[in-house]
C-alpha cells in the first residue's frame, strides 16, 4: 500500500481564483492511500518544494500527487523535488488543475468539482505506480548540419570551434545559400559577399568541418545521440580531389544556353559550371541535363582542356553512411512563385521582377555587372515601383500566397529603394505598403532615412494591377491617405515576394520525425522557451526553416542551435526515458501489429523458447522493444490485439484506474 | 431600422466579415468606378464595420458599382467588398420598398451607345 501525499497549488490566483483549493485538499484526504494533504500558494517555489520534501520525510511518503499546472510546465521540477527527498522521480503524478480546470472554467463550484475529480484520478494512478529507472545510451560525438546557407555555416563553425566534428550537407554545388545572392545587407549596408565569403572559407578550412556539397540526406535512422544517416553525394562528373577550379573547362564548354539559376535565369551559364567566383568548394560541376557528352556522347571538350584530368563522365552517385549524435536542420527558404499573381503581370513582362532578382541586377557579380538595367531592353529605368506584401498576409489565396508576414520584405525594400536613389538620383522610386514593419535595432531609423534623406516616395496603399503598355508598365494603385487612385507609368516593377520554406524540407521532416506546421516551417519544441530545438530529441533548428527571419536573427539562432548541440555532444552518456513500451512475451502471439504501427522502428521480433506441457519446449515468435529507440508514444499498446504491449508509467491498469476514479 | 441592426443585417445578408479587412486598399486600387464614387470600396468596408452606414444609404456611390468583382478577386483577405456594396443597396431597396428606378424610367436613359444586353437587363431588373 502506498503512502501518498497530495499537494494542491494556488498558482497565486491562477488556480485559487476559480478553484477552492482548501476544499480540494480536504476532499482528497479521504482517498485510498492518501496520508497527507495540503495546499500552498506557489508549490513550484523553493518554499513549496521544501514543503514537499519535509512532508515526504515526516509522513514517510511513497508517492506524491501535485495538483498544479500542466505537467509540461513543472512535472520535471516536481520529479527533481521527489528525487531530492529520496523518492523515485516516477512516483510523482501531476493533476492539471490549471490549464484543464481553472483557466477553462468560470464558476468556483464547477471548477472545484473538476479539480477534485482530476486529483482523484492522479491518486488512483499513483497507487499503481512503480519506480522506474531510465536506461543509458552513448553519444556519437559528431554533428550533422543539413543546409549550407548562413544558418548552416554559422552553426557548423560554432560547433567546430568547440572541438566537435561537423558535416555540412548542401544540395547545391556550393555552400553560401541565399545570402551569397544578395548585394548589400540591411541596416548597415555591408556587402553580403564581403561578410559571408570569409565565413565560407573558414568553414572549408576548419579541420573539424567536412562539406558534402551537391549532396542530399537520403535516410535517417536512430535516435538522439545515435543517428545513422545516409547521404547521397550526387555525381558532379568532376573529381573534387583533382579539380583546381581554374575554369578552363567552363570557358571552352560549347553548351552556352543553360539558364543560370544563381542569377535566377536572367543570364546563361555553361553546362559545366561553378555557380559563382567565391564558391566553396571551388569545384566545377557538370549539369547532366544539358551536357552533350552525358546526353548523347558527342563532345568531351572539357576533358581535353582539363589540365588536372578531373573530368569523369562515368562518375556515379555515391552513398555515404555516417553516425551523428545531433542533427541541425538549416534548410532555409525560397521566394514563392509569382506566376499565379496575374494582376502584377510577372509572367507577361520581363520588367516585372522579384526582389531577389533585383538583388542580382544590382550585384556587381550579377548579370548586369551591378548596373541597374531593365531586363527587357537593357535601358536604365527612371521610374521604379516597389510593391510590398506580394503573397504575404494573403489569407484568401492559399493556392498562391501565404497567410503569414514574411518579415524581411519591409527592410529589404527600404534598402533597395534607398540604394537606388543613392546611386541613381534621377530615378523616381515609389513604394506601395500596407504597413511598414521595422522592429529591430536601427531598422526604423533605416526606413525613415530612405524617406527623409533619400526621398523615396512611400504610398500607403496597394497596387491592384500592372499592365504592360509599349515599353512602360502602367501601375494602378491606391493612396489611402489621400483617398486617391493613382496611376504610374513605371519602367520597372519590383515585387516583394513572400518567402516559403524550401521544398525539400517536408520529406526531410518525415525522415527526422520532426514536426512541421501547416506552412511547412519546422515546429520548435516551445515557441518561447525552446525556440531552436525540434520536439524530436537531438534535432535542432537553425534559420528560416523554422520561420521567416533576417540575417542577424538567423545568425543568433544558428549560434543558439550550436550551443544546444555542444551541450549534447559533450555528454558521454544520455539518460533515456524510462516510460517505454515492453511486451509481455507470454501473451504475445507474434502478429506484427505493433511493429507495423511503431513510428520509430523500435520493435523487432525474435524466436524464443518457451516451456510447453510435459517438459517440451516450444519456439514462438515474439516482440521485443529496443528501449533506447522507443519514444513511449503508446501506439503499439493500442494496436496489440492480445494486450501483450504495455507502456511503463502509463500501464493499461493505471489508465483504467484513472478512468474508474473519474467515473466513480 | 436602428444602426446596430442595420449593420448586422448588412453583414448577414452579404456574408461579408468586414473585420477581416487589413486596410491595404487593393480593392480601391483598380476599381473602375473610382472617379464616379463618393465612397470607395475600402471606405464601404470601413464604414459598415464602424457602423457609419447612414451616409452610404444616401450616397450615389451605391449605384456606381459595376459589380465587376475585381475587388472580390484581388482582396488578399477574402473580404469581398462588392458583396457588401450590394447588401447596402439591398437594404435601401428594402427600406423604400421599391427599386431605384421603375421600368418606365429606363427609357429616359437610353442612348445609342448602350449595349443591348444592358437595356434588356435593366428592364428585367426594374420591372420586378
Amino acid at each position: 500500500m502506498q503512502r501518498i501525499g497530495v499537494f494542491v497549488c494556488w498558482c497565486g490566483s491562477n488556480i485559487a481564483g476559480t478553484v477552492d483549493v482548501k476544499a480540494v485538499a480536504e476532499a482528497l484526504k479521504s482517498e485510498p492511500g492518501v496520508v497527507f494533504s495540503t495546499e500552498y500558494q506557489y508549490m513550484c517555489s523553493q518554499a513549496g518544494q521544501d514543503l514537499i520534501k519535509d512532508a515526504v520525510k515526516e509522513h514517510n511518503l511513497t508517492g506524491i500527487v501535485v495538483c498544479s499546472c500542466s505537467p509540461r510546465m513543472h512535472e520535471a521540477t516536481f520529479r527533481k523535488t521527489a528525487a531530492a527527498a529520496g523518492l523515485n522521480p516516477y512516483m510523482v503524478e501531476i493533476a492539471n488543475i490549471r490549464e484543464q480546470c481553472s483557466w477553462v472554467h468560470k464558476e468556483m463550484p464547477l471548477g472545484t468539482e473538476k479539480a477534485i475529480i482530476l486529483g482523484k484520478a492522479a491518486v488512483a494512478k499513483v497507487n499503481l505506480n512503480a519506480p522506474l529507472t531510465p536506461g543509458q545510451s552513448p553519444v556519437t560525438k559528431r554533428a550533422l548540419v543539413i543546409g549550407g546557407g548562413i544558418a548552416g555555416i554559422q552553426t557548423a563553425l560554432d560547433i567546430a570551434d568547440a572541438g566537435f566534428p561537423v558535416d555540412i550537407v548542401e544540395k547545391k554545388p556550393t555552400i553560401g545559400g541565399k545570402m551569397a545572392q544578395l548585394d548589400k545587407t540591411f541596416p548597415t549596408l555591408d556587402c553580403a559577399a564581403c561578410i559571408l565569403t570569409p565565413k565560407m572559407v573558414d568553414a572549408a578550412q576548419n579541420e573539424n568541418i567536412r562539406i558534402f556539397s551537391y549532396s542530399e540526406v537520403e535516410a535517417v535512422k536512430g535516435f538522439v545521440g545515435n543517428f545513422e544517416v545516409k547521404i547521397k553525394k550526387k555525381a558532379r562528373y568532376v573529381d573534387e580531389t583533382k579539380c583546381t577550379g581554374c575554369g578552363a573547362c567552363i570557358e571552352k564548354c560549347p553548351q552556352k544556353k543553360v539558364p543560370n539559376e544563381f542569377n535566377l535565369g536572367m543570364d546563361n551559364r555553361r553546362a559545366i559550371y561553378i555557380p559563382f567566383a567565391q564558391a566553396v568548394p571551388k569545384v566545377a560541376t557538370i549539369d547532366a541535363d544539358y551536357c552533350n557528352m552525358l546526353k548523347n556522347g558527342k563532345c568531351g571538350v572539357c576533358t581535353k582542356f582539363c589540365a588536372a584530368g578531373a573530368i569523369d563522365y562515368k562518375q556515379k552517385d555515391e552513398i555515404i553512411e555516417e553516425k551523428y549524435g545531433a542533427i541541425v536542420v538549416a534548410t532555409g527558404f525560397e521566394p514563392i512563385s509569382m506566376e499565379k499573381f496575374d494582376e502584377f503581370a510577372y509572367s507577361q513582362s520581363k520588367d516585372v521582377i522579384t526582389s531577389l532578382e533585383f538583388e542580382r541586377l544590382t550585384n556587381a557579380a550579377g548579370p548586369t555587372a551591378g548596373k541597374l538595367l531593365r531586363p527587357s531592353d537593357g535601358k536604365h529605368p527612371h521610374k521604379i515601383v516597389f510593391v510590398q506584401c506580394v503573397g504575404s498576409r494573403c489569407a484568401s489565396c492559399a493556392e498562391k500566397g501565404k497567410e503569414y508576414c514574411s518579415k524581411i520584405c519591409c527592410m529589404y525594400t527600404a534598402k533597395h529603394a534607398m540604394l537606388t536613389r543613392d546611386k541613381y538620383p534621377d530615378t523616381d522610386v515609389t513604394v506601395f505598403y500596407i504597413d511598414v514593419r521595422t522592429p529591430g535595432k536601427n531598422f526604423d531609423e533605416f526606413q525613415r532615412r530612405a524617406v527623409e534623406e533619400y526621398g523615396v516616395n512611400y504610398v500607403k496603399g496597394m497596387v491592384g494591377k500592372v499592365t504592360p503598355e509599349g515599353d512602360k508598365l502602367i501601375v494602378r494603385g491606391s493612396d489611402l491617405i489621400a483617398n486617391k487612385q493613382i496611376k504610374i507609368d513605371a519602367d520597372l516593377v519590383v515585387l516583394a515576394a513572400a518567402i516559403e520554406p524550401d521544398k525539400t524540407a517536408r520529406p526531410l521532416a518525415t525522415m527526422l520525425t520532426a514536426s512541421m506546421d501547416t506552412n511547412d516551417f519546422f515546429t520548435e519544441a516551445h515557441p518561447k522557451l525552446r525556440p531552436v530545438e525540434s520536439p524530436t530529441a537531438g534535432v535542432f533548428l537553425s534559420g528560416t526553416c523554422q520561420g521567416p527571419k533576417d540575417i542577424p536573427e538567423t545568425v543568433s539562432q544558428a549560434g543558439a542551435a550550436a550551443s544546444k548541440v555542444i551541450g549534447l555532444l559533450q555528454k558521454d552518456m544520455l539518460l533515456g526515458n524510462p516510460c517505454v513500451a515492453s511486451s509481455n512475451q507470454l501473451m504475445c502471439n507474434g502478429c506484427s501489429s505493433c511493429e507495423r504501427v511503431c513510428p520509430y522502428g523500435a520493435i523487432s521480433y525474435e524466436d524464443k523458447e518457451f516451456p510447453g506441457p510435459n517438459r517440451t519446449v516450444k519456439v514462438r515468435r515474439v516482440a521485443t522493444v529496443n528501449p533506447a529507440v522507443c519514444q513511449g508514444c503508446g501506439a503499439c499498446t493500442v494496436a496489440c490485439p492480445s494486450g501483450a504491449m504495455d507502456l511503463n508509467g502509463f500501464m493499461n491498469s493505471q489508465i483504467m484506474a484513472e478512468v474508474d476514479a473519474i467515473c466513480k | 431600422m436602428e444602426n446596430k441592426y442595420l449593420k448586422d443585417d448588412i453583414i448577414r445578408s452579404s456574408g461579408v466579415n468586414p473585420k477581416k479587412c487589413m486596410k491595404c486598399g487593393k480593392c480601391t486600387a483598380t476599381c473602375p468606378s473610382f472617379d464616379e464614387m463618393e465612397y470607395h470600396p475600402h471606405q464601404f468596408v470601413y464604414m459598415v464595420e464602424s457602423g457609419d452606414i447612414e451616409p452610404l444609404l444616401e450616397s450615389e456611390s451605391l449605384y456606381k458599382c459595376l459589380s465587376c468583382f475585381a475587388c472580390v478577386d484581388r482582396c488578399p483577405r477574402g473580404v469581398e467588398p462588392a458583396k457588401l456594396v450590394e447588401a447596402v443597396k439591398l437594404s435601401v431597396i428594402r427600406q423604400k420598398n421599391s427599386n431605384r428606378l421603375k421600368a418606365d424610367d429606363v427609357v429616359k436613359y437610353l442612348d445609342e451607345d448602350i449595349p443591348q444586353q444592358a437595356i434588356v437587363s435593366a428592364f428585367r431588373k426594374y420591372s420586378k
